[in-house]
């Protein structure tokens, strides 16, 4: 009888000590990828860094030269992008969150807003082609910036809907008690309570779009000189990467993991930048 | 403000304060308005991609009608297009991502809420969740230059010793030792999605009360009974939520499975060859596109991809939502 119960009990912690090393093995296999793909990233990037990538333009196959053009290009495109989608994005999130928080509509544009932050960029991309460059005749910087600003929207929706909610309702009675009028309380009241949430979902999108490379293959395309017109073509770093990368010439390759290490590191600073501000921001109202 | 204090005395007639509170309405108005269309223009965004992709590949759908489906040809000389190859590479590719990825984020998730002591836990899942922002190119080159070599004289030369000798089974595993193919693409969207599907597991599994994990501990149960019969049940909408996220994603993924699939047209059983997926070849083709009814075929395929995507991402938003209004009953 006691025999019974103790193998019972036996076999269940070896089947528990099982499990819970497995999990174990399960963190470590995903942080092996994730230091796999860094190291690999920064090694073979340091390597491929030299002072003329920021001075000089992309090299035709077998010369020498940079990814100045590119660099321009992904400048240029990111900002125009974050200047279209982020005040539409905060504006869309102020009437989710002050005049459609618990409204069907509200829900909608909610649900809506949340497939566009996972649908897939490229049909993004393919929505930009059919919209501007198939009516225009000719890709453009500008369709690049639009495909860009369609990802930047949803996470700016997402971050000031959220971030205003969280914004306690006192401080709108306070001030609509004295009379001030709304578009005055949301502007002057609510923002300055919001801001380093919103700011926070800006540099995110930024993040984000500045590795985008679907978007960018058909509707900004590539330029292989520096332009700062942007109603013609234009180069960006992740669309000159693709390129270069799938290339066969070996100093092509070393260009595209310096631009890959120069894309990464930008991309973690900005995410390390957005906890940086939300900690702080979280420590002065605990 | 003494400028009001006094207005506010004859604020009968025509006085400043009620000039100024009709201002503040119309302004009030101005700025719902402004607002509205913001919100309205994100419903807009979405729909208009739909309709405009519709649009797009009309060309495609009437010309090949259902057969657009079915169809393996992929034919840019002779104009014909079907949508069955790259089809078949999303659902393949993502199928084994999802193989992979799940169980892997689930022990990840398990691990950082029940078994790693208090300090590791938040600088292990900062790391994981910096996985998730990486951007997709550089998996694709990662892939290519690094994983592909390793797949090629490594992996695929032992799958073929070892399981394609299976019968039945073996058809997957036989093939050259290219390293490019289905299953590098799915290995490599297993990493992508892994941290997707697993801090949204985290999450869930840290909203489970505290009081029933401790019953359940003071019945004497080991901790993967814990998990498995109370945490485990009790977000297992959510579960399912994160999971359809993590698929979402997978099969709209275009940049990393880009650089390993190899581009090639072809329906072959062997997991070890190369293939091709919408998003691929929309990437690899659509600027060489070179007459309407192929560029319009390649557009039709991004429509079916959005319609795909689209249904799995409302099911887990579904599904994430009943666990949240369950969550708010209580």
């Amino acid at each position: 009888m006691s025999t019974t119960s103790e193998k019972l009990y036996r076999n269940r912690r070896i089947k528990n000590a099982i499990a819970l090393s497995l999990s174990g093995a399960a963190a470590l296999f995903g942080l092996f990828w994730l230091v796999w793909i860094l190291w690999t990233t920064l090694r073979t990037g340091i390597s491929a860094m030299k002072p003329g990538l920021f001075t000089q333009m992309t090299p035709p196959p077998g010369s020498d030269g940079g990814l100045a053009n590119a660099l321009f290009g992904s400048l240029v495109m990111s900002v125009v992008a974050i200047l279209i989608g982020a005040p539409i994005g905060i504006a869309a999130g102020t009437y989710l969150a002050e005049f459609a928080r618990k409204k069907p509509i509200g829900e909608a544009i909610r649900f809506v807003n949340d497939i566009l932050l996972s649908a897939p960029s490229i049909v993004l991309g393919l929505f930009v082609y059919t919209l501007v460059v198939h009516t225009t005749g000719h890709f453009s910087g500008w369709a690049g910036s639009l495909a860009l600003a369609l990802i930047v929207l949803p996470v700016v929706v997402r971050t000031t809907d959220e971030m205003l909610q969280l914004v306690p309702g006192q401080m709108r009675e306070a001030a609509l008690s004295l009379g001030v009028p709304q578009w005055k309380v949301t502007l002057q009241v609510l923002y300055r309570s919001a801001l380093p949430g919103i700011v926070t979902g800006i540099l995110l999108a930024l993040a984000r779009i500045s590795g985008e490379t679907a978007p960018l293959l058909f509707t900004a395309l590539n330029n292989q000189y520096w332009t700062a017109d942007m109603s013609q073509p234009m180069a960006s770093v992740p669309v000159v990467i693709f390129q270069y990368a799938m290339s066969p010439y070996d100093s092509w390759h070393a260009l595209a993991w310096a631009g890959a290490f120069v894309v990464t590191v930008f991309v973690l600073l900005m995410s390390l930048l957005s906890r940086a501000i939300l900690l702080r921001n979280k420590a002065s109202h605990d | 403000m003494a400028a009001s204090s006094s207005a506010l005395s004859n604020a009968t007639i025509d006085s400043p304060a009620q000039r100024r509170n009709t201002r503040d309405a119309r302004a009030d108005g101005l700025f719902r308005w402004i607002v509205a269309s913001a919100g309205l223009f994100v419903l807009l965004a979405l729909l208009g991609a739909a309709l405009s992709m519709l649009w797009g590949g009309r060309e495609a759908f009437s010309t090949f009608g259902f057969g657009f489906l079915t169809s393996t040809d992929w034919d840019a000389v002779n104009h014909k297009f079907g949508a069955l190859v790259p089809i078949y590479g999303t659902l393949v590719t993502a199928l084994i991502a999802m193989l992979i990825a799940v169980p892997v984020s689930f022990g990840i998730a398990l691990f950082l809420t029940e078994v790693a002591p208090n300090w590791l836990r938040g600088p292990v899942a900062a790391a994981i969740e910096l996985l998730a922002g990486i951007p997709s190119i550089i998996y694709g080159m990662w892939g290519l230059f690094v994983f592909v070599p390793v797949m090629g004289e490594y992996v695929t030369p032992w799958l073929n010793d070892h399981l394609g000798k299976i019968p039945g089974l073996g058809a997957l595993f036989t093939g050259p030792p290219l390293g490019i193919g289905m299953l590098t693409a799915g290995i490599v969207l297993a990493i992508m999605v892994i941290p997707f599907i697993s801090s949204v597991m985290r999450e869930v599994f840290l909203t489970v009360p505290m009081r029933l994990k401790e019953s359940a501990y003071a019945l004497g149960s080991t901790t993967t009974e814990v998990v498995w019969d109370i945490v485990l049940p009790y977000t297992r909408s959510a579960v399912i939520g994160g999971v359809f996220l993590g698929l979402g994603s997978a099969l709209g993924e275009t940049m990393a499975v880009t650089f390993v699939l190899g581009n090639a047209h072809q329906l072959t059983a062997s997991l070890l060859m190369p293939g091709n997926s919408i998003a691929a070849t929309i990437a690899n083709e659509f600027t060489e596109a070179d007459s309407d009814i192929y560029r319009s075929s390649l557009i039709a395929l991004g429509f079916l991809l959005f319609v795909v995507t689209f249904f799995v991402l409302a099911g887990a938003k579904w599904m994430l939502r009943r666990m949240a209004r369950a969550e708010g009953e209580k």
